[in-house]
This record gives structure tokens, C-alpha cells and sequence, in this order.
């Protein structure tokens, strides 16, 4: 199977694991997001964090947006 | 601004202790916090000033709009509401400029997307999409892939509702974003995505009992 038709099933069926919902996403956003840039286990403190940012794309570009935010600085 | 719907799984983060991570962050609490006056208001306008920053670097890290400043300037007013409002949940897990940056992101992005649907046609009909196999999957796993995408395809077609059906087609096929689907249906984020969460679980009950398990492994079935 090539990469496209991957993206596609995994966009189509989502994480297999279990996640968090998009509202604990946002609560925990902040704290999870301050432990992956200190280079702490964020989905230890945060079971079921980054399977949802694998299935949520709405939430991964919230966590893609303040991780850069963070990275450059603010 | 997302629900308090109930969790999509069983996981739950843990709930740590409240503790302030440093100084400046428990400095922000107590005069956001602080009754009317000049402390509260100059901590409300140095707030505002730091959302706008940050719903500016959002719109422009998502590609330049026209109307970027109006964007931001809505993103930041909205975001202030939202804290002032959410101050109490605050539990000192983060910097207060790290749990505030979150709200200017979310509607900063929120704003932008919706910006960008608006006058486009949302599609809503379960019609007129297909999982065919790529071209460059090769011959050889033609047959295979093939047979996969067309047990997902049997899968859609007949195990969810229609409601089911039309969001997930609506976000994993058609790329509809999640809030532009909510606002035109008229629900919210965390509603749809438990809605999208319970289809792709009926999905791959379903073909599990057809004994494929995509993307499980590498090859992914039987």
C-alpha cells in the first residue's frame, strides 16, 4: 500500500487506540505541549493525547499552532 | 468554542495538583482575577494585547489573509471573554501565557477556516465519493489494497447511519473542516468528533469481522 492510499485509510479510520476527547485535547493542550518542548513523556502525563491528535486535525493544528508559537519564543 | 460533551473514550487525563509553575503566572491570576478597578483592567488590556500577538502569528503561520488584522483583532476580543470567564479552571498545570495562547490559537484558526469556507457549498450528500486504489500502488497490490478499500467502501455504505455517513465522508474524504461542519450543522467540534469517533469504530468492528485489520501492520490485512 502506498503512502496516499495510507493517508486516506488512516484519515478514514482514525487512531486504533484509545484517545482523549476534543474537549480534554484543549484542557491538557497547554500542559502536554509544555512537556514535549521540555523533552518530558507528554502522553505519559497524558494518556490518549496523541492518538487523538492523530484523528483530529482540527486538534492537531491547535497543537501544531502553539508548539510554533512556543518554539519561536512567545 | 468547544462543548463539554462526554469523553469519545475511556481515557481520562489524570487530574494533577494546582500549583503555580511560577511567579508571573500566579501574578496574572491574581489581578485578572482582582475585583474592577485599575489592576484588573491593565491586566485585561496586557492580556489582550498579548492574544492579539498571538492570533497574528497564527493567521500569518497560516498563510498572509487580507483581512488578517481584523482576524486577529476578533480572535483576541473573543479569547479574552473566554479566559476571564475560564479563569477559575486555571490550575497552574502550564505558564498562564501557555493555558491563555490556546484560546487566541483556537479562534484565531477557527476564525480563519470558517473565513476561508465562507459562500462555499458544504457537502453534505453521502454521493459522488469513492476509496479507489491509487495508481501507484503497482500492480502488485492492486488485488490486495483494492479488496481493502472496497471492504472501508461496503463498510461506509452500510454500518453507519446517515448521519454517520455524511460526517465522515464530509471530514476524512472530502476535507470539510471540522468547525465549518459544526457551525453549518449547527453543533460543535467535540459533538461531530464523537459522532466521526463512533463511525470509525463501526468501521473497523466491521472489518474486523471480515478478519482485515488496516493499518494495524504494515500491508495491514488478514
Amino acid at each position: 500500500m502506498n503512502e496516499d492510499t495510507r493517508n486516506r485509510l488512516a484519515r478514514v479510520l482514525g487512531p486504533a487506540a484509545a484517545e482523549v476527547s476534543c474537549e480534554v485535547c484543549f484542557e491538557e493542550l497547554d500542559r502536554f505541549v509544555e512537556l514535549e518542548l521540555a523533552g518530558d513523556d507528554a502522553e505519559a502525563a497524558i494518556p490518549g493525547m496523541t492518538a487523538h491528535l492523530e484523528g483530529c486535525p482540527a486538534c492537531a493544528e491547535d497543537h501544531a499552532a502553539l508548539q510554533a508559537l512556543l518554539q519561536a519564543g512567545a | 468554542m468547544l462543548s463539554a460533551a462526554a469523553s469519545v473514550a475511556p481515557v481520562t487525563a489524570a487530574e494533577p495538583d494546582s500549583v503555580f509553575p511560577d511567579p508571573e503566572s500566579e501574578r496574572w491570576v491574581a489581578e485578572l482575577g482582582a475585583p474592577g478597578g485599575p489592576v484588573h483592567d491593565a491586566a485585561v488590556v496586557r492580556l489582550h494585547e498579548l492574544l492579539v500577538r498571538a492570533a497574528r502569528f497564527e493567521l500569518r503561520r497560516r498563510g498572509a489573509h487580507a483581512d488578517l488584522e481584523d482576524l486577529a483583532l476578533q480572535a483576541a476580543a473573543d479569547a479574552t471573554v473566554a479566559i476571564i470567564a475560564k479563569l477559575p479552571t486555571y490550575r497552574g498545570q502550564s505558564r498562564f501565557t501557555t493555558w491563555a495562547y490556546k484560546f487566541a490559537l483556537l479562534e484565531a484558526s477557527v476564525k480563519a477556516r470558517r473565513r476561508a469556507w465562507q459562500g462555499r457549498e458544504v457537502p453534505l450528500d453521502d454521493d459522488g465519493w469513492a476509496l479507489v486504489p491509487s495508481r501507484a500502488d503497482g500492480p502488485g497490490a492492486d488485488a490486495e489494497t483494492a479488496e481493502l478499500l472496497r471492504a472501508v467502501q461496503d463498510a461506509i455504505a452500510t454500518v453507519l447511519t446517515s448521519h454517520q455517513r455524511a460526517v465522515l465522508v464530509a471530514i476524512t474524504l472530502r476535507d470539510v473542516p471540522i468547525d465549518v461542519l459544526a457551525e453549518r450543522l449547527g453543533t460543535t467540534r467535540g459533538a461531530l468528533y464523537k459522532t466521526l469517533h463512533d463511525a470509525r469504530r463501526k468501521l473497523r468492528a466491521q472489518l474486523a469481522l471480515q478478519g482485515l485489520h488496516p493499518l494495524d501492520s504494515e500491508g495491514g490485512s488478514r
